[in-house]
């Protein structure tokens, strides 16, 4: 072990954060919407809508995320006079924005199955009780309904968060120099894989420890009504 | 229809068809993939007995395996098995008066990279499940007289294995995925074979577009056989769903 060489492999790594960083944010968040999208498709589309949510979702978590990162990268290459007719060859080119794409793809058809499960998993009797109460449509969903979902649907949620950082590191295959990239070229260059491995791990798993340290902080304050009473003093 | 033709022709069985060279690929993405779950299985089982043994020190070392191998990227494990053991076959070759470069060999590369870190899914799913035994079956075998290796071959394995076949069934289908990243280190697996056809054609989109739908087979294939798998082994058992 030569820690002043570990320092610099750090050092180097840190440089690429900001890009992984911008990568999993980005996509989570653009994810998010269209998985939102596809879960409403399914709920109020009828058996097309069903049938597309229900196709998307099968495609996009029956294949690997690298080759659909390859297709659109470099099999849509292939269709680049149409691309630059339509003006969509400035996103094309890019292998950032195709990265992107490929991410939001993926995670939107994850956090669709997420939103479903959670939605399922309000129970019809609360529902009644709301309807009981004379709450319908969208005052049911925004005060009953979309809450319970969300805690419910919160520990998968963190957990996907934690896979779509880890999925960023595909973006290095199509050149983009994020942690992951940085790592392997100077594993080429150095041939120390054992340092660099455990260097550029540990930043992965600070971020992890962090997010999981977040989605712990956002479940507690979801759900106060689980948490103890505190002792009547008076 | 003449688009079609061309793409049936592009990776069909004929003179100018990359089909035969597809489906073997095929055949070496699940080659590997199975390698690397059974490698994954054997360490996932070593790594829940040191979860469930009732010294510290092994239940601390398992749980920072799991952590560690599930918080990162699987393309740096890769990585890490490609290069480090590259240097480490060369360090040997040294031993022994080769001054040479020594390549890791690709497939071995991938078996252990896919096992190393299946075994950390596949671990938890086996703790998972051996928590889902009940505890009077175990009592009843300690009272019937079974001495610890007879009990755990007739009782705990097959019950935990029961238990074990959704959890299992989602890393196969995790692994089955993440054995395209192994095209990197040279593999010629599907998305390798891919790879080499859209460069001497230039369609990568066709080709890319066959691997996915290839693995969309094959992912189907293995969830209906899982299904079956899993509504034969649950045989005799009562669910509330």
């Amino acid at each position: 072990m030569d820690i002043a060489f570990m320092w610099e492999t750090f050092l180097i790594l840190l440089t690429g954060l900001p890009l992984t960083l911008e990568l999993a944010v980005t996509s989570i968040f653009a994810g998010g919407i269209l998985a939102f999208f596809l879960s409403l498709l399914a709920v109020v589309g009828g058996p097309i809508g069903r049938g597309f949510t229900r196709g998307y979702v099968f495609v996009f978590r029956g294949s690997p995320l690298l080759v659909q990162m390859f297709l659109i990268y470099y099999g849509l290459g292939q269709f680049r006079p149409l691309l630059q007719d339509l003006g969509l060859w400035a996103i094309f080119r890019e292998p950032y924005w195709c990265a992107v794409i490929a991410l939001t793809l993926n995670t939107a058809a994850y956090t669709s199955e997420i939103f479903r499960g959670g939605l399922k998993a309000v129970s019809l009797q609360q529902v009644e009780a709301a309807r009981a109460c004379g709450m319908s449509g969208l005052l049911l969903f925004r005060r009953i309904v979309l809450p319970i979902a969300i805690r419910h649907a919160l520990p998968a949620y963190g957990n996907e968060i934690i896979l779509m950082l880890k999925a960023t590191a595909l973006a290095s295959v199509i050149t983009i120099m994020e942690v992951t990239g940085l790592a392997g070229k100077l594993i080429a260059d150095s041939f120390r894989a054992f340092e660099v491995f455990i260097v550029a791990g540990a930043i992965y798993l600070a971020i992890t420890f962090l997010v999981t340290r977040l989605m712990m902080i956002v479940e507690f304050w979801l759900s106060p009504h689980l948490r103890m009473r505190p002792p009547n003093l008076a | 229809m003449e688009l079609i033709d061309r793409y049936l022709a592009l990776v069909g069985f004929g003179e100018a068809g990359w089909g035969a060279l597809l489906l073997s690929a095929s055949a070496m993405t699940l080659a590997v993939s199975v390698c690397g779950f059974l490698t994954g299985t054997i360490l996932g089982s070593v790594v829940t007995f040191m979860k469930l043994s009732r010294y510290i020190v092994l239940r601390w070392l398992a749980d920072g395996y799991t952590t560690v191998l599930r918080g990162v990227p699987d393309l740096l494990v890769i990585y890490l098995f490609y290069f480090g053991g590259s240097a480490f076959l060369g360090s040997l070759g040294g031993l022994f008066g080769y001054e040479g470069f020594i390549g890791m060999p690709a497939f071995l590369t991938g078996t252990l990279a896919l096992g190393v870190v299946s075994a950390a899914y596949q671990s938890e799913v086996f703790r998972g499940a051996f928590k889902s035994v009940a505890g009077g079956e175990l009592e009843a075998a300690s009272a019937v007289g079974m001495r610890p290796w007879p009990k755990f071959r007739r009782i705990v394995a097959p019950l935990v294995l029961r238990y074990a076949i959704p959890g299992l069934g989602n890393t196969w289908q995790l692994v089955l995925k993440e054995s395209s990243l192994i095209s990197i280190t040279g593999l010629v697996e599907l998305l390798r074979q891919s790879q080499i056809a859209a460069g001497s054609t230039r369609r990568p989109f066709e080709f890319y577009l066959t691997a996915i739908l290839l693995y969309l087979v094959i992912t189907w294939a293995s969830s209906i056989a899982l299904r079956h798998l899993e509504a034969r082994t649950m045989r005799g058992t009562r669910s509330s769903l």
